[in-house]
């Protein structure tokens, strides 16, 4: 008994180290909002003198235009990949496939909206 | 007895530098010096300064000193930008109130732990990895990498006037690092930093290294050394 709870004690301590998944909620304030804003509405503190602005991600009519597989790719591996702005840098070495298909849920989330 | 007690702080501060014992106190307060790196973002989000237990592989000691000595601003919206950012009627915009300006040490005490700092060096594995080849790059070709290639100016100012304010400014970058040092976090910034706020552009050897030359550039204008 004390040698299983051991080992499970070791694998939930080795998991939380190497397999720790951050919220969406997280990763978007990390990376996302400093050129989508805190309020995601694409006015981060970051667009002063950029050529491009970055995607308001509250408005649901430009959002609806997007598949998830491209907001997904997108995110990725950076917005030259769907012939956007590289502005957007790729995050594929960032974030994890799971936490970037959360990221797609969450922007779902934030423009009420899907692909239409 | 305030006197008695400034003089016993200062001889303890006295003692303590003697004994390299400033970065476990003050600087300690608002800097990693033991490491690892923050493996949370929760924990990323919390850091008052950048991670120093790697300043032997990080900085030059000369600029250390100096910089110690009369500390300016290298980011310009604070160590995570999340921290010190509100709305504004125009947009997001920094709020100056919540930054904190980093303590000016004296001539001795900046030498003394810029020393100790140079000390820290456990990751001359990926610093070996680099070779840094000497060349330049064309003040022009440059300024299109940082604006339409790659974009760095998103994020980073690479001007003084120009660009993004999440990331440290760019246009003093080879003044503060070494090369090597610049080059293997290009290379990969979650090698150095698993939450770092930079991301990895998957650049070629060659584009690294023109990158840091043009960095190194950018340092050596007249008013970008500072």
């Amino acid at each position: 008994m004390v040698t299983k709870l051991f080992w499970l004690a070791l694998f939930a301590v080795f998991s939380v180290s190497v397999h720790a998944k951050e919220t969406a909620e997280d990763n978007y304030k990390a990376y996302c909002t400093q050129c989508h804003g805190i309020e995601g509405n694409g006015k981060g503190i970051n667009v002063r003198d950029m050529s491009v602005v970055p995607r308001d991600h509250t408005d649901a009519k430009s959002m609806s235009g997007r598949s998830d597989e491209t907001l997904f790719k997108a995110i990725k591996e950076g917005g030259a990949s769907i012939s956007k702005s590289v502005l957007m840098p790729p995050w594929g070495a960032t974030l994890s496939d799971e936490e970037i298909e959360d990221l797609v849920q969450y922007l779902r989330m934030m423009c009420k909206c899907k692909m239409s | 007895m305030m006197r008695m007690v400034m003089v016993v702080l200062l001889a303890f501060s006295g003692t303590a530098l003697a004994e390299g014992g400033m970065l476990q106190g003050s600087c300690a307060a608002c800097h990693n010096i033991t490491g690892p790196a923050a493996q949370t973002l929760k924990d990323a989000f919390a850091k008052k300064g950048p991670d120093l237990f790697y300043a032997g592989n990080k900085y030059r000691q000369e600029w250390l000193v100096s910089w110690l000595q009369k500390p300016a601003r290298i980011r310009p919206a604070g160590m995570f930008y999340g921290g010190h950012v509100k709305t504004g009627s125009k947009g997001d915009e920094i709020d100056p109130s919540t930054l904190i300006s980093h303590v000016v040490l004296s001539k001795a005490d900046a030498t003394s732990v810029a020393a100790e700092l140079m000390k820290l060096k456990p990751h001359n594995d990926l610093i070996a990895k680099e070779k840094i080849e000497p060349g330049s790059v064309p003040r022009q070709m440059g300024e299109m990498a940082f604006n339409k290639f790659l974009g760095c100016m998103a994020c980073h100012l690479i001007e003084p006037e120009y660009g993004g304010f999440s990331g440290p400014e760019l246009y003093t970058a080879a003044k503060r690092l070494q090369p090597e040092y610049m080059a293997s976090f290009i290379r990969s910034p979650q090698a150095w930093d698993r939450k770092s706020m930079m991301p990895n552009k998957q650049l070629s050897d060659g584009n690294i290294q023109k990158m840091v030359h043009y960095l190194e550039t950018l340092s050596k204008e007249g008013t970008n050394g500072n």
